[in-house]
Parts: structure tokens; C-alpha cells; sequence
């Protein structure tokens, strides 16, 4: 599994009902399902993603995020998880409120644009930054909303809600993930735990 | 087609049996059959457990021949040949499959071309309506007589996914799964004005005789004919009917007469043809009736989640793009009633440009969808089975044997 989503599933509480937003090919819910005695649904809008889903068993409906949870009534799930989706989506500050709608707690990860290393390609070389946490050439690349580890704490507070956890990791997988001094420059992954 | 070999992934030569019923069932109307018979196929095996039957229910003119051929020569397999097989969506290797015709139909089962065993003539319009539920009670009934308690999966497209959702509500227990596609929650008053003009087009043929057709040797084909070519149009989408009509015409100039100009009317009318000469009107009017009084969420308020608050089966929804008959809102109207009552779903849109047909067609991403949804209770089906400890001392035996005491799932 994913580092990221390695973490989450730790932090994810036995028997919760759980909604993963932008679910890919559903590695998260199944193993959740599985030995977590989770519940829940994803929502995906990628076609093999939703076979996949479907293959394992894991409830996915072809939903786009982009259009809302306006289908999803007030504190139906324990916890919402978006992982690698922020970025991607039109407007990240109303599906965060979104997000907290329809359950009191969620979990976000996504591209820490202020890593050193996104720095130094931006500052120093002058370039918009490829890595493995963000793999595209500017002009065709579907993140069109990239924010920072800070940026993301900054909004949460905007917004009035609670960070419980965060933490930060490298892009390649198998990241030590943790609080780090300087987690805004150190974090090419920023994860957070987010309540209202 | 050689003779000894049907096409690969066919299920091959299939024969279709007959299910005689003494016991009365009551019907919706008020009225009741004293007795009736349904007609069906069933393709694959039933496995030692009886649980890996599979029911298919049929749209407004379908029937319980839905896979394989009756005879060598025949020309065309069943009508949901491209989803039922070996290797295919709903694998014939894997499941046993049930495909009945329908109360009222006029493929076999008991219907308005039958002899009413009170007045011993033909039932004719004395037929009672029947509507979907009455239709998912006679299918309980056949499953009974087959030693089937539970089904691993209801699956019905258009019509058929109706009933696929009412058997959800009406038999919460004897069903794991439902695949409802390209179905309704209930018609609009658009779905309902159409097969009223069907309905006037046949009720209105001279040759109707009231429904008494038979008796006056007569046969209402001009308005069958009517019904089918409305009905057809609403099958395909626009997109589709462009594309493969346009504004063709069927000779190089226009001549000025109602006679067939364009190639749509051609097709049309060839439709409408050879549709009045194979169903009957009566079962066309009861038909359209049925689906016209599918409203399950009626009895609740309108209130679709609270009706499908008994079902205990995991569901899969799916439309098609360009279907505007029962449009991918309809389904998204079962998916989030049932997202609110916390049924186990998954919805897929598939991307089609053949309207409303495209549920009976091959579609490489609804086959991927439909498949693995299958696939996976295919799976579970036999994993349980596999666990099982067998008296035999069979490998797996052993193995399920010293698991079983510490696994709680096991137990249930």
C-alpha cells in the first residue's frame, strides 16, 4: 500500500463509516473492509479505478467531486478521506467544507508544493517542479490548485476547523511519515487530520 | 454456423422448460391466477450449496430465452447472448442461471393467449394486469420449485432491473446481490405519455376487436405495429439514429408521396413489421401498464430510501450516457436513495452512444463493470465454498478445518 495510504489506515478507527473521495482503484476500502470491519463507499470517476473497485468487492459510484456531495445528507460517515485529490479539484476550500458536512473528521493528503526541492527548481532554477510527488509537465498536468503544508494549516484555521494530526513524508512510498521540525520544507507529502 | 459447434463462449444449444403452479397467486389488482405456468431456461450449474443461481428478469419484450440457441440453424442466440455465457459478464461456467418469461407474456408463460380455466376460452383482455411485484412473486414461486432459498444475484436491464429492485424490497432475504441497468425508480409522465400513444395505436386498430382478436380471427397488427415503431424511438438516442440514418434517403431524389423516402422510415417500418408478427397486442398493453405502475417508493411517501429500507442485498446501478428513456438521473435517484439508507452500492455511467438499447449491447466498459461486479460474488461463492470442511479429508478440508475454531467470520 501507498505510504500515505498506509498512514491513513492507521489512523482510520475500528468499524468506522468511512467516505474516500477520488477512491482509484479502492487498495484503501478494501483493506478497511477487511480487517477493520469499516464501511462505506468511494467515489471515482476513472474507469478502471471503478472496475478495480468493483473486482474487490469495495462500493464505488461514479461520481465527479468537482459537482459536490450535494447527494449526501449531514454526519452520514464517521470520516471523509481525500487522498491526492485536493490538488485536482476546482474549488479544495468548499470540498473541505464539504468534507466536514457530511462527516466530522477527514483525513487530506496531497503534493506539499514547498518542499525544498520544489523550491529549488522554482527558485533557483527558475522552472515549475517535476518529482514523483508532482510527475507532470506544467501543460498538461491536472493540478490546478497547489498549495503548501502551511497554506493547507492556514486554511483549516479560516475555516474554523480543528487540526488533530499531521504529518509529512517523501514521495517515493515508503516515507517515514512524522511531524518534522521544518515540515513545510522537509515534506514533499503533506497529510492532515482535520475535525470541525 | 457448422452443425456441432456453436459459436465459441456460446452457451450453446439450450431447451426451455416449463414450470406448472396448481397454488392461486393473488395479484396487486385484487384478483387472483388459480393457476399458471411459467416458461424458462436456466444455463450452467447449480452448485452442491444452491447458492450460485442467478435470475434474469426481461424487459417489455423480452422473454425467458436470453442465451444460446433453440436450434443449429437459428440465426440470432438469445437476447442477452452478449453478457450470459462461458467467460462472459455473467459467467455460465461459474453461475446457474434462471431466465423466466414473465406472467402475462407471449413466449410460454401464462398469459392473455391462454385458455382462463373458468370460462374455457382465452384469457384475450380478461387477463388480470399483472405488475412487477406480482411478477417477483411468481419468480419466488419457480425459485421455490427449483430448491433455490437464495439467489447470488437479480439482474434485469430496463423492466427487468424494476424488478431486480423489488426483489430487493419484497424478499430482503433471498437475494445477495441486485444489478439494476438502465431502470427507473418509478416512469415520468413522459414515459407514461408514450406508452399511452402505444397503447391508443393498438387499442385503436379496427382489428382489435376490444382485445377479442382471436376470436374474430383478426389480429391488430397496424397498431402493434404503431406501438413498436413509438417505442423504438425511444430506445436509441438521437446521436444514433443520425449516425446511422441521417437524412438518407432510400432513393436518389425526393418524390414527393407519403410512400418511404427516408431510410429512418424504412427502418422504422421494418421494426414495427416484424415486431406485430411475432408479440402479441394484449401482452403489449399489460406490459406497459405494468411499468407505468412502478412506483415502489409510492407506498412510503415518495420517499425511495424508506422503501428500499428492508433490502439486505448489495446493489449495482448503471446507465448509459445517452439514454434518455430512463436517463442516468433516474438511476442516480436509486443510487443516492440508496446511499441514504446505507445500502452496500456502486453506480457506473457508462459512455454509449445507442440510448436506451445500449443495455442490451456489447460495451467493453459495461462488460468490464457488469463482469467485475459478477466476478466478485463469483469469488465469494467459492472461497465459502472452498472453506468449507468437507468429511472427505480433501486438501482444503484439513486446512478450513484447523482455521475454523479461531475465525468468527467462519462461524456466522
Amino acid at each position: 500500500m501507498r505510504a500515505d495510504l498506509a498512514l491513513i489506515y492507521d489512523w482510520i478507527p475500528q468499524g468506522a463509516r468511512v467516505l474516500d473521495l477520488g477512491c482509484g482503484d479502492g487498495t484503501l476500502l478494501a483493506a478497511l473492509y477487511r480487517y477493520k470491519g469499516v464501511t462505506g463507499y468511494g467515489l471515482e470517476i476513472d474507469a478502471d479505478g471503478i472496475s478495480s473497485c468493483l473486482k474487490k468487492g469495495v462500493n464505488v459510484i461514479e461520481q465527479d467531486i468537482d459537482q459536490g456531495l450535494a447527494n449526501i445528507p449531514d454526519d452520514m460517515f464517521d470520516l471523509v478521506v481525500m487522498t491526492q485529490s485536493l490538488q485536482v479539484v476546482r474549488r479544495p476550500d468548499r470540498i473541505l467544507e464539504e468534507m466536514l458536512r457530511v462527516a466530522h473528521e477527514c483525513i487530506i493528503s496531497f503534493p506539499n508544493f514547498a518542499w525544498w526541492r520544489h523550491r529549488l527548481a522554482l527558485g533557483l532554477r527558475g522552472r515549475m517542479p517535476v518529482s514523483r510527488s508532482l510527475p507532470y509537465a506544467w501543460y498538461d498536468t491536472p493540478n490546478i490548485h497547489l498549495s503548501t503544508f502551511r497554506d493547507f494549516a492556514e486554511l483549516c484555521r479560516a475555516q474554523g476547523h480543528t487540526i488533530a494530526d499531521r504529518a509529512v513524508g517523501n514521495g517515493n512510498g515508503e516515507g517515514r511519515w512524522r511531524h518534522r521540525r521544518w515540515p513545510n520544507l522537509f515534506g514533499q507529502n503533506a497529510i492532515f487530520r482535520v475535525r470541525r | 454456423m457448422t452443425e456441432e459447434s456453436p459459436p465459441l463462449q456460446s452457451t450453446g444449444l439450450v431447451t426451455s422448460q416449463v414450470a406448472r403452479f396448481d397454488t392461486p397467486l393473488p395479484l396487486a389488482c385484487g384478483r387472483e391466477l388459480p393457476a399458471f405456468e411459467l416458461v424458462y431456461e436456466t444455463y450452467g450449474e447449480l452448485n452442491a450449496d444452491r447458492s450460485n443461481a442467478v435470475l434474469i428478469c426481461h424487459a417489455l419484450t423480452g422473454h425467458h430465452h436470453a442465451a444460446g440457441y433453440h436450434h443449429v440453424d437459428d440465426r440470432k442466440p438469445g437476447w442477452w447472448d452478449a453478457h450470459i455465457g462461458p467467460g462472459k459478464s455473467i459467467d455460465t461456467r461459474r453461475f446457474f442461471v434462471i431466465s423466466v418469461n414473465n406472467l402475462g407474456g407471449c413466449h410460454g408463460s401464462t398469459g392473455p393467449q391462454s385458455i382462463d380455466p373458468n370460462s374455457g376460452r382465452i384469457w384475450g383482455p380478461d387477463f388480470p394486469l399483472m405488475t412487477v411485484e406480482d411478477w417477483v412473486h411468481s419468480q419466488a414461486m419457480l425459485a421455490d420449485r427449483l430448491g433455490i432459498e437464495r439467489f447470488a444475484a437479480v439482474v434485469g436491464g430496463s423492466l427487468g432491473g424494476m424488478q431486480a429492485l423489488q426483489w430487493s424490497i419484497t424478499f430482503p432475504a433471498r437475494l445477495a446481490n441486485a444489478a439494476v441497468i438502465a431502470a427507473t425508480p418509478k416512469l415520468s409522465a413522459q414515459n407514461i405519455a408514450f406508452n399511452e400513444v402505444a397503447r391508443q395505436a393498438i387499442r385503436s386498430d379496427p382489428e382489435f376487436h376490444d382485445g377479442w382478436y382471436a376470436e374474430h380471427q383478426a389480429l391488430p397488427r397496424q397498431g402493434l405495429r404503431l406501438a413498436r415503431m413509438v417505442g423504438h424511438i425511444t430506445y436509441l438516442s438521437e446521436h444514433a439514429m443520425g449516425a446511422r440514418f441521417g437524412r438518407d434517403l432510400r432513393t436518389d431524389r425526393l418524390n414527393f408521396g407519403y410512400d418511404v423516402e427516408f431510410e429512418v422510415e424504412s427502418y422504422l417500418r421494418y421494426q414495427g413489421d416484424s415486431f406485430s408478427r411475432r408479440f402479441d397486442a394484449n401482452t403489449y398493453l399489460l406490459m406497459t401498464k405494468a411499468l407505468d405502475y412502478f412506483d415502489p417508493a409510492g407506498d412510503s411517501d415518495d420517499d425511495l430510501a424508506r422503501a428500499l429500507s428492508p433490502a439486505q442485498c448489495r446493489f449495482l446501478v448503471v446507465s448509459f450516457s445517452t439514454d434518455w428513456r430512463f436517463a442516468p438521473a433516474r438511476s442516480r435517484e436509486m443510487v443516492d436513495a440508496l446511499l441514504r439508507a446505507g445500502k452496500g452500492v456502486s453506480y457506473a455511467n457508462i459512455d454509449s452512444s445507442h440510448g436506451h438499447d445500449a443495455f442490451l449491447l456489447p460495451n467493453e466498459r459495461y462488460a468490464a463493470v457488469l463482469g467485475g461486479f459478477m466476478q466478485r460474488i463469483a469469488n465469494d461463492i467459492e472461497t465459502i465454498d472452498a472453506n468449507r470442511p468437507s468429511g472427505d479429508g480433501a486438501h482444503h478440508g484439513e486446512t478450513s478445518r484447523q482455521r475454523m475454531p479461531n475465525d468468527q467470520r467462519e462461524s456466522g
